[in-house]
């Protein structure tokens, strides 16, 4: 057995492992970003079915920064595998499985095998080919979902979707005060899970692949099988975001596989910051709030802004709106010498 | 003695043209073995068909008797053929600690498990990083190993480029053009890195340096618009007079 705790390290590495340990650390930003969200059930009552939509996106968009971010792919197809989820959610609860972590499960289960056998598509090309590749996906799959009226419910969108209550315990609400504590819950579960991966050997490897594609095929990596089970994992969470949207509002609009929406998610974990683990959960919050407050007034006023916002993050944000945070935060500590 | 890499009449041909042409390499186990040529002699397109990036059109590659010709190259490198490039090719925003350790637990990936390949933070891997400080300590790069790969200076990027192909533990190495644009007062520490490789790894040198090339090389092969013009000791390929003309001067009075 390797044991962990029994390894003595050489004296001369142990400062750089320290400081290693730090980075992996849960940092004090971090648990009053999780405990705001909480708080936000109480803070917000009459705003939860917003604030669950938020989550959402930000948990969809947190799947496109795994592969964007982390393993260096671009896509504008990603909202395939939010629908996914979200019509197989909903189509099992509409056919009788009314429990919703069933749900969750069909949905992952689903979006990941469409991430699973589209990854040999997209992975073959260069950046422009996968570009092409993803976008062409998922207007096929709109149009196969436009033209499946039977099973969608089309333009209409897929009606009839019942959603029972969580273990059997806990309903749905009105005003979605249970929904979003299911939506926090399943965001936040998903969310440990994914630091782990990205602070762990795998996640090293991944930042290589993306640094240095060739290096680290002389390295010994397999670089095509790693980006397939990313590409795959990213789509399972995408399809869990897609579940969640379909479970808490008991319905399945066709936009879920909209162009617009993949298009959106991009921009979104490009103003949040990509590579940053809450650049998307960030930038969902910006986007989403900007919009619902700019579009009331003029919706051309929304696009103007936003057009503003991308253009002012892509030139003097390294990182997004995550990367200016993180930039601030150096700084304070060198000023005041906190390590 | 064995050779431990072969290659039997390798060929590769971009359309019309020659750029390897019947290559019969043998690198014997624990050789000190330097490839030079002139510019355009098909050098490093060589080492990418050994390294398993580029096809051959023909021939065959065979490693520890094995042929391997058609393998993918990061199986090439499980299998102990690691390589280092000309150009610096780098994970220039890892920093030489973390870098080395991804390629240590790359190396090791069969003997952990899941967990603690996706779950368990990176600090858990303690011998591995511990191996890969010890490996960047013999290379004089332990002061930077916390940088940012990047913002090194070249002469330790070059050292580094070393440090990720031998972390790999290879048996063979394949080091294409170690002291490219290393400045002569730096060149030094990458001499005694060379000259203090372990005695079991074989090497095949590309350089253009020839005090670099004379100094480190038992044995000398001498490449000419891809085709092999002869291989032989450092004597005998110092006194060759078509080397001399083709290579190390085309001074004629």
């Amino acid at each position: 057995m390797r044991g962990v705790a029994a390894e003595r390290l050489t004296p001369s590495v142990m400062p750089h492992w320290q400081a290693l340990r730090r980075r992996e650390r849960w940092r004090p930003a971090e648990i009053a970003f999780w405990l705001g969200l909480a708080a936000v059930f109480f803070v917000f009552p009459k705003h939860l079915v917003f604030a669950s939509q938020v989550l959402i996106t930000g948990l969809f968009a947190m799947s496109l920064d795994l592969i964007l971010g982390y393993a260096g792919i671009v896509t504008l197809g990603h909202a395939a595998f939010f629908g996914l989820g979200a019509y197989s959610a909903g189509l099992l609860a509409k056919y009788g499985v009314h429990e919703p972590l069933a749900g969750l499960l069909a949905a992952a289960a689903t979006a990941g095998l469409g991430g699973y056998l589209s990854s040999f598509l997209v992975l073959r090309g260069g950046d422009l080919a996968r570009l092409m590749i993803t976008l062409g996906i998922g207007l096929l799959l709109f149009e196969l979902a436009n033209q499946a009226t039977a099973l969608t419910g089309g333009v209409d969108g897929l009606q009839g979707v019942e959603i029972g209550p969580i273990f059997g315990l806990f309903h749905f609400d009105f005003l979605g005060k249970v929904a979003y504590l299911y939506v926090l819950a399943v965001s936040f579960t998903l969310f440990v899970l994914v630091r782990a991966l990205m602070m762990s050997p795998y996640g090293l490897s991944l930042r290589g692949i993306r640094d240095n594609p060739r290096r680290a095929v002389a390295i010994g990596v397999p670089i095509r099988a790693r980006l397939t089970n990313i590409y795959t994992f990213a789509a399972m969470i995408a399809g869990v975001a897609g579940a969640l949207l379909a479970q808490t509002t008991q319905f399945v609009a066709l936009d879920v596989l909209s162009f617009q929406r993949s298009a959106d998610l991009l921009i979104i974990v490009i103003i949040g910051g990509t590579a940053t683990l809450y650049g998307g959960f960030i930038g969902a919050a910006l986007f989403l709030i900007a919009q619902d407050r700019l579009a009331n007034l003029s919706p051309e006023y929304w696009l103007f802004w936003l057009g503003i916002l991308l253009i002012i993050t892509t030139l003097f944000l390294d990182a997004g709106v995550m990367g200016g945070l993180l930039r601030i935060e150096t700084l304070v500590r060198r000023r005041f010498g906190i390590r | 003695m064995s050779a431990v890499l072969q290659t039997r009449d390798l060929c590769k041909s971009f359309g019309g043209l020659m750029v390897t042409h019947n290559v019969n390499l043998q690198l014997q186990a624990g050789a000190r073995h330097a490839l030079i040529g002139p510019n355009g002699a098909g050098k490093t397109t060589l080492i990418n068909q050994l390294a398993g990036v580029l096809a051959p059109s023909s021939g065959s590659i065979w490693l520890d008797g094995d042929e391997i010709t058609e393998l993918p190259a990061h199986e090439r490198v499980q299998r102990g053929l690691a390589r280092t490039f000309q150009i610096n090719t780098l994970f220039a925003h890892l920093s030489p600690l973390e870098a080395v350790t991804n390629v240590i637990i790359e190396r090791q990936r069969r003997e952990l498990s899941v967990l603690q390949r996706r779950f368990f933070p990176l600090t858990h891997r303690r011998i591995e990083l511990d191996e890969a400080h010890e490996l960047l300590s013999r290379l004089n790069l332990a002061q930077d190993c916390m940088r940012a790969t990047r913002e090194l200076p070249y002469g330790k990027q070059r050292l580094l480029e070393m440090a990720l192909a031998l972390a790999c533990r290879p048996k063979v190495l394949l080091l294409d053009e170690p002291a490219a644009g290393v400045p002569e007062a730096e060149s030094e520490e990458l001499f005694s890195v060379l000259g203090e490789l372990p005695a079991d790894i074989s090497v095949l040198l590309i350089e253009h340096d020839m005090a670099l090339v004379f100094r480190f090389a038992e044995r000398i092969t001498v490449l000419v618009d891809g085709a092999e013009l002869l291989s032989g000791t450092p004597e005998q390929i110092a006194e060759d007079p078509r080397v001399r003309e083709v290579y190390l001067g085309k001074r004629r009075g």
